[in-house]
């Protein structure tokens, strides 16, 4: 049983640093917008994992899943419409080049 | 009120002028001498009228003092006391500083800055007035440092000639390594003596009732002398004394005839107890003054410029004086320090009035004076024989008591006082046959003849003052007269009539000026004889047998080796550790500016570094 917990846990780690390693070093803003939502989706899996191998198995985790992929569309919503608002500004999607945070 | 009690005016008066001059100087400028003038001259007046009521009066009479400042149980006092011993001192003192101010009447005049030159020749005579005056050893070491400072004031005055710079400061430091020592034996003196008394009366009570051990007695008393080796320009402490004519010359005769110089020896008879009590250190006075007598006037013997000559003459005649103290006979040495101040001054302010009209100082380019300027050049005759020791001149009776001392206490001495007697004449006679003699009609310069004048009578009227005295002051205690040492010392007066010393000392001084006479005037014997026939030994006097570069190399140069060594430390590691931390600051606080770029990315990767640090640390903690 426990080492069913552990492949999820694995998968779901190595799905973070993928989905980090894409926001960290990506320059196209959609990829980074994407990587964040592995990284999320690394989240949700871990959720799941303990929800069904957990110590004390219940629905909850799963259903703390479902709301938070519909958070997420909603945020990737706003993160598109602030990334084409930025687009129309400044005609590109390139992140190397948004360093308005500095000022 | 007797003039004993009244006498701390003396010394203020002085000071009331410096005070005004510094005030209002400014504003007037004739007027200032007059100042000055006016109110050393009510200074000496009331020296004289102060020292008539003291004749025929037992040593000591007045004194007062305050406390000024209480330590525990030990008080430090300041105050005045009247001596017969500072009672005479401040009549030749005001005497000579009286002269000098009108002197410098003419001698400074058209010179901008004479209302401050006035202001610290009052000060210098308000600083030797109260030197004179104090009643305990502390407080005539403030005088002793105030007039020390004065004289690097005057020495320097011409600050815009580097000489001058250089001997001011030289002149400074030179006669500081002295004070040390002076101020080692005040500290002593506080220490061993009963109730850490400093004034006279205790000094002379606890030194003559043997209450100090002979071994700290002979320590004081050698750091006083120290003390006076720096003031008096004895050797090895000389050098600054020829170098201080680079002051105006009114400065050189006020420094070698009443101030500066004599206060090393008056500071040696007003704490002669200490000395008394010690025979060894009597013995180190004596032999430091007679080998500076000797060691001076050979070199005065070799010098060119008319100053010059006449500082190693003073030079050679504080070495007589110490001499005299040295061999126990306290009236001999301020006799010769009397006489010498009239004569000294006189001669200074000779050479003065010849430069006043020459511009030049150089007595290889003089000669042929004495027709041009009659009283100077008579005035100076008279100030040469006395210092040549001449009968019937002053000099001779104080140079003649000196000798007697000296022939009844040490052979050797006598003989070395006897050469110096005829060096001294010698030289003097070179000087005023240069200057004053010869066949030659006046000075030239360029192959044309120059058109000199005597000095105005401002300048004249001095010399002719001080002609008197220079003639007389000898009659004041003759070896049939001892009225002088007794009123000084209180100690009875030996009759000591020495025909044998009288006859040897009047012919050294008149063999040096016959063979001075005959080399310089007549011709009969060549001149460069001595650079001729022995040219290392005419070479060792000129150069004033190297002393000066002996202290540039032993002392001065590896002290600025030293400080160039410091300094490179002080640059490399100093500098650098400074230098290296401010290029840290600067480095982070550029690293820092770059991290914040604006770039969420960048925040989200040192983020991460964060925390994969915090995880490290936390995961080190629990299984390290």
């Amino acid at each position: 049983m426990t080492g069913m917990l552990a492949s999820y846990l694995i998968l779901a780690a190595v799905l973070f640093c993928l989905g980090l390693y894409g926001a960290l070093s990506k320059s196209n803003a959609v990829i980074v917008l994407l990587s964040v939502e592995l990284m999320l989706n690394a989240v949700n899996l871990n959720l799941i994992a303990f929800a069904k191998y957990g110590v004390g198995p219940s629905l909850t985790g799963q259903i703390f899943s479902l709301f938070t992929m519909a958070v997420a569309a909603a945020e990737v919503a706003v993160g598109i419409a602030i990334l084409i608002a930025l687009y129309r500004r400044k005609g590109t999607v390139d992140v190397t080049e948004m360093d308005e945070m500095k000022h | 009120m007797s003039y004993s009690q009244t006498a701390w005016i003396i010394p203020l008066l002085p000071l009331v002028s410096f005070t005004l001059l510094l005030a209002f100087g400014r504003q007037m400028k004739e007027a200032g001498a007059w100042i000055s003038t006016l109110l050393t001259g009510m200074s000496f007046v009331w020296a004289v009228l102060t020292l008539v009521a003291r004749l025929g009066k037992p040593v000591s009479d007045y004194a007062w003092s305050y406390n000024w400042l209480q330590l525990e149980d030990t008080a430090l006092s300041m105050g005045y006391e009247l001596t017969n011993l500072n009672s005479w001192m401040m009549v030749v003192v005001t005497f000579v500083s009286l002269l000098v101010n009108l002197y410098s009447k003419g001698y400074m005049h058209g010179d901008e800055r004479i209302t401050v030159f006035y202001g610290y020749v009052s000060l210098f005579t308000f600083s030797m007035l109260g030197l004179v005056l104090s009643q305990n050893l502390l407080q005539l070491y403030v005088f002793w440092e105030l007039v020390g400072v004065c004289s690097f004031l005057l020495v320097g005055f011409w600050f815009f000639k580097p000489e001058a710079k250089a001997a001011a400061k030289k002149a400074f430091i030179v006669t500081r390594i002295g004070d040390v020592g002076l101020f080692l034996a005040i500290l002593i003196l506080f220490w061993q003596m009963p109730g850490h008394a400093l004034d006279f009366t205790s000094i002379h009570n606890a030194f003559t009732g043997n209450e100090i051990t002979p071994g700290w007695t002979t320590l004081i008393a050698i750091l006083i002398f120290i003390g006076a080796i720096g003031k008096s320009g004895q050797f090895p402490l000389h050098t600054w004394l020829p170098d201080a004519m680079e002051g105006p010359t009114p400065i050189s005769a006020l420094i070698h005839a009443a101030t500066m110089v004599a206060a090393g020896v008056y500071l040696i008879v007003r704490t002669y107890d200490i000395f008394a009590a010690s025979p060894d250190a009597l013995l180190v006075v004596a032999l430091v003054g007679a080998f500076t007598a000797v060691f001076a006037a050979t070199i005065g013997m070799a010098q060119h410029d008319i100053k010059r000559i006449l500082a190693y003459s003073t030079v050679s005649q504080l070495g007589y004086m110490m001499m005299a103290l040295g061999l126990g006979s306290v009236s001999a040495g301020m006799f010769h320090l009397t006489t010498h101040a009239f004569f000294k001054a006189l001669l200074f302010l000779g050479a003065g009035s010849v430069i006043h009209a020459l511009h030049r100082q150089d007595i290889r380019e003089m000669g042929g004076l004495a027709s041009k300027m009659k009283i100077t050049a008579v005035t100076f005759a008279i100030g040469a024989l006395a210092l040549s020791g001449i009968p019937p001149f002053s000099g001779f009776w104080s140079k003649d008591a000196i000798l007697t001392v000296a022939y009844e206490e040490n052979k050797l001495l006598f003989g070395i006082g006897l050469i110096t007697a005829f060096f001294t004449a010698f030289y003097m006679a070179r000087l005023y046959f240069l200057v004053f003699g010869g066949k030659r009609s006046g000075p030239t310069r360029n192959g044309h003849q120059e058109h000199v004048h005597e000095s105005p009578p401002v300048m004249t009227l001095p010399l002719i003052l001080l002609a008197v005295p220079a003639v007389l002051a000898g009659f004041l205690s003759t070896p049939w007269n001892g009225w002088f040492g007794e009123w000084l010392t209180g100690l009875p007066a030996e009759e000591h009539a020495n025909l044998i010393v009288m006859v040897l000392s009047a012919l050294a001084g008149i063999g040096g000026i016959i063979l001075g006479y005959l080399m310089y005037e007549k011709g009969s014997v060549p001149a460069d004889i001595v650079s001729r026939q022995v040219p290392w030994l005419a070479r060792l006097t000129e150069r004033k047998y190297y002393i000066d570069e002996l202290y540039d190399r032993i002392i001065v140069a590896p002290l600025r080796g030293l400080g160039h060594v410091l300094q490179v430390l002080d640059d490399v590691v100093i500098g650098g550790i400074v230098r290296m931390s401010a290029r840290a600051a600067v480095g982070l606080g550029r690293n820092g500016v770059k991290l914040q770029n604006g770039q969420v990315q960048t925040y989200g990767l040192v983020s991460l570094l964060g925390f994969v640090l915090f995880v490290i640390l936390l995961v080190g903690r629990r299984y390290g």
